[in-house]
C-alpha cells in the first residue's frame, strides 16, 4: 500500500462568511505556509460584505447576538488543541476563550449601563440608547495573535458593528482558524471579515473608505502610519480607537471603552403629559 | 450567420420584401420558424467568455461615462408619487451634483400616470422621458386599452414608449395578433420611439428570443428590450447576445438600425461594462451610443457613480452619500 499523503492546508481570506483566495492571486509565506496576501479590491470587497452584514447583526435582538457569540466561545473551547498546535501557549488561549465569554456577556448589559434615562427640565421623559456605529475597520494587535485579535474583534460585533479586519502580518494563522471557528458558529456571513496581508496595503484603503464608519488603530506600530490613517479617517469623521502602547498589557480587565467608542448614542424625547 | 443571411436572403427573394410578411400569418410563421436555431452552449459560452474582460483605467473611466449616458433611470412602483419622480427626474439631470463633468443619463422611464410630473422637470433637457405603456407589465388587456394607454402617454410628454408584448399571444404561435399589435401600437406612438418589451424571462428558449426580436424588428420596433423587470429572470448576458446578433443581422438585411435594451437585474459598474463589451464585439461601435443601446436600471447608477468617485478621487465612496431612489 502507497503512503498515505497529508492534505496540506491553504489559509485564505474569510469575506463574507467565505474563504475566497485574494482575487489578486498573491500569497505569502508565514510558518512555513502559504497565505493570501490580500490586496485594496479584496477590502473593498470585505467593506461590501461587512456593510450588506450590518442591518442583520444589527437588528438582531441583544439576547441573540449574545447567544451566538457564547456559541463562538463554545467552538473556540473545542479547536483549542489546533491554536496550541499553531504555537499559541495554551495559557492565552484560556485567556481569549475567557475574554470572549466576558464580551458576549455584555451583549444585553451595555444598553443599561451605557445608556438610560436623563434628567430634562420639562415635561418629558428623555432616554438614551446606544446604536452601533456600523462597518468598523481593525488593525488588529501584532501580538498577542489569538488574544489581541479577540480581544479586537469581540467588542466591536457585540453590540451590533461589523468588522474588516486587517489580521497580524506576522502571525496570521491563528487569525484564519479563528474565521473557521467564526464560521460554525451561527455568526452571520460578512459579520466578521479577516484579511491577512500587509497592514501598509490594507489598512490605508480602509481608513480612507467612505463606506466604513469607524476604525480601530490598536495593530499600528508605526507612528507615521498611524497619523497617515487618522487624516484619512477624518475625511468622513470616522470613529477612531488610537494604537494601543507597546507595552500594553492584554490580560488585564479591559474595561468598556472598546466597546463604548464604536457607538453612536439615540435620545429620545417623549411627552410625559401632564 | 452565413447561414442566416441565407435565409434572410431566401425569405426576401420570395417575398421581395420583409416587410410584406406581416400580410399573413403563414408567411410570418415560415419565415420566423425558418430564422436559425441559436446554438445554447454557445451562446451561453460566448457571453461568458467576453465577461472576463478586464477593462482599467481611462478605458474604464469612458465605459463608466458611456454607461451613464445609457441608463434609463426608471421607477415602476405602485407606490411611486409626483414627489418621487420629480427626485428621479432631477437626479436624470444632473447625476452627481458635486460634480458638473459628470453626463446626465438617457431617459427617466416611469408609469404614464407620472409622466406629466417628469416631463415639467426635464423640460428643455436632452434627456429623454419613456413611459411604459400597453397594459405593463402583463400586457393582458384588450388592444384598444393598450392604445389609450400608450397614446395617453405620448400626449401627456413622453417621448418613448416602453410596449410589452403580447406573451400569451406569442407564445401560442398567434405571430399575426402580436405583429399587428406593434404596428398598431407603433402608430398610436406617433413621432415617440417604440421600445418593444420581449419579457424574455417568459419566452423559454433563446430561439423564442431569436424570434421575438425578429417579430418586433419586423413590425417597426425602434429599440427590442429584454424585460420588464417584474419577472424573477431579467436580462442576462446570453439573452442579449442573441437579441445583439439579431440587430445586426436585421440592418445587414433592411438597412435599418434597431436599438437593444437590457433591463433588470443589471446592478453594477462590472455588469455594465460587461455588456458594453458585448456590444462592442458583437455589432460593433455603431450601438455604442445610447441612441441605440439603453441600460434599463435603478440601482445602477448609484454604483456607476460611486466607482466614478473612486476613479476621481481615488477613495471608495458609500451609498450613504448618493441619493436613495
Amino acid at each position: 500500500m502507497s503512503e498515505r499523503v497529508a492534505v496540506r492546508k491553504t489559509y485564505k481570506l474569510f469575506i463574507g462568511g467565505k474563504f475566497p483566495r485574494s482575487e489578486s492571486g498573491r500569497s505569502y509565506l508565514v510558518q512555513d505556509t502559504n497565505v493570501s496576501l490580500a490586496s485594496r479590491k479584496d477590502a473593498r470587497d470585505a467593506v461590501v460584505a461587512a456593510r450588506a452584514a450590518v442591518k442583520g447583526w444589527a437588528g438582531a435582538t441583544a439576547y441573540n447576538r449574545g447567544q451566538i457569540l457564547y456559541r463562538v466561545a463554545e467552538m473556540l473551547e473545542g479547536r483549542r488543541e489546533q491554536f496550541v498546535a499553531l504555537g499559541v501557549p495554551t495559557g492565552e488561549v484560556d485567556a481569549a476563550i475567557d475574554r470572549w465569554v466576558w464580551y458576549a456577556g455584555w451583549a444585553d448589559k451595555l444598553a443599561q449601563v451605557y445608556g438610560g434615562a436623563n434628567p430634562v427640565a420639562g415635561p418629558y421623559f428623555n432616554l438614551s440608547a446606544p446604536e452601533p456605529t456600523g462597518v468598523v475597520a481593525v488593525v488588529a494587535p501584532e501580538s498577542p495573535s489569538l488574544l489581541g485579535l479577540v480581544s479586537v474583534i469581540a467588542p466591536a460585533i457585540v453590540t451590533g458593528n461589523t468588522v474588516v479586519v486587517a489580521a497580524s502580518p506576522s502571525a496570521p494563522l491563528a487569525a484564519v482558524t479563528l474565521a473557521e471557528v467564526l464560521a460554525t458558529s451561527d455568526l452571520p456571513g460578512g459579520v466578521v471579515n479577516i484579511l491577512t496581508g500587509r497592514i501598509g496595503e490594507t489598512a490605508p484603503t480602509l481608513a480612507s473608505h467612505m463606506d466604513v464608519n469607524a476604525i480601530d488603530l490598536t495593530g499600528v506600530t508605526d507612528a507615521e502610519l498611524a497619523a497617515d490613517l487618522e487624516v484619512k479617517a477624518a475625511e468622513n469623521l470616522k470613529r477612531v480607537l488610537r494604537p494601543a502602547p507597546a507595552d500594553h498589557d492584554w490580560t488585564a480587565d479591559p474595561g468598556i471603552t472598546r466597546m463604548t467608542t464604536l457607538l453612536e448614542t439615540k435620545t429620545v424625547w417623549h411627552p410625559k403629559g401632564v | 450567420m452565413r447561414r442566416l443571411r441565407d435565409m434572410t436572403a431566401t425569405a426576401t427573394s420570395a417575398r421581395s420584401d420583409l416587410s410584406e410578411l406581416g400580410r399573413s400569418e403563414t408567411a410570418l410563421r415560415t419565415f420566423l420558424h425558418g430564422l436559425p436555431g441559436v446554438d445554447q452552449v454557445g451562446a451561453e459560452q460566448r457571453a461568458a467568455q467576453l465577461g472576463t474582460r478586464s477593462i482599467k483605467t481611462t478605458a474604464k473611466a469612458q465605459a463608466i461615462d458611456l454607461a451613464i449616458r445609457m441608463v434609463d433611470l426608471t421607477t415602476l412602483e405602485g407606490a411611486d408619487t409626483p414627489g418621487k419622480v420629480r427626485a428621479l427626474a432631477a437626479k436624470a439631470l444632473r447625476p452627481d451634483p458635486s460634480d458638473p463633468s459628470c453626463p446626465h443619463v438617457g431617459a427617466v422611464c416611469v408609469y404614464p400616470a407620472m409622466v406629466p410630473y417628469v416631463a415639467e422637470v426635464l423640460r428643455g433637457s436632452k434627456v429623454h422621458l419613456a413611459s411604459v405603456a400597453t397594459a405593463f407589465p402583463s400586457g393582458q388587456a384588450p388592444l384598444d386599452i393598450k392604445l389609450a394607454d400608450t397614446r395617453a402617454a405620448v400626449a401627456a410628454g413622453a417621448d418613448e414608449i416602453d410596449m410589452v408584448i403580447n406573451r400569451g399571444a406569442f407564445l401560442a404561435g398567434r405571430y399575426a395578433e402580436v405583429y399587428e399589435e406593434i404596428v398598431a401600437t407603433k402608430e398610436a406612438c406617433g413621432d415617440a420611439h417604440l421600445k418593444v418589451i420581449l419579457e424574455t424571462g417568459e419566452l423559454a428558449t433563446y430561439d423564442n428570443v431569436r424570434r421575438a426580436s425578429w417579430l418586433a424588428m419586423l413590425a417597426g420596433g425602434d429599440f427590442i428590450k429584454t424585460s420588464t423587470g417584474k419577472v424573477p429572470v431579467a436580462a442576462t448576458l446570453p439573452v442579449t447576445l442573441v437579441m445583439l446578433e439579431a440587430v445586426r443581422d436585421f440592418r445587414a438585411a433592411t438597412g435599418r438600425q434597431v436599438g437593444v435594451k437590457p433591463a433588470g437585474g443589471i446592478k453594477n459598474t462590472k455588469d455594465a461594462i460587461k455588456y458594453l463589451v458585448m456590444v462592442n464585439e458583437t455589432v460593433g461601435a455603431d450601438w455604442l451610443d445610447p441612441d441605440w443601446f439603453r441600460f434599463g436600471a435603478s440601482s445602477l447608477l448609484n454604483d456607476l457613480l460611486m466607482q466614478r468617485t473612486k476613479l476621481t478621487t481615488g477613495t471608495y465612496s458609500g451609498p450613504d452619500y448618493f441619493t436613495l431612489d
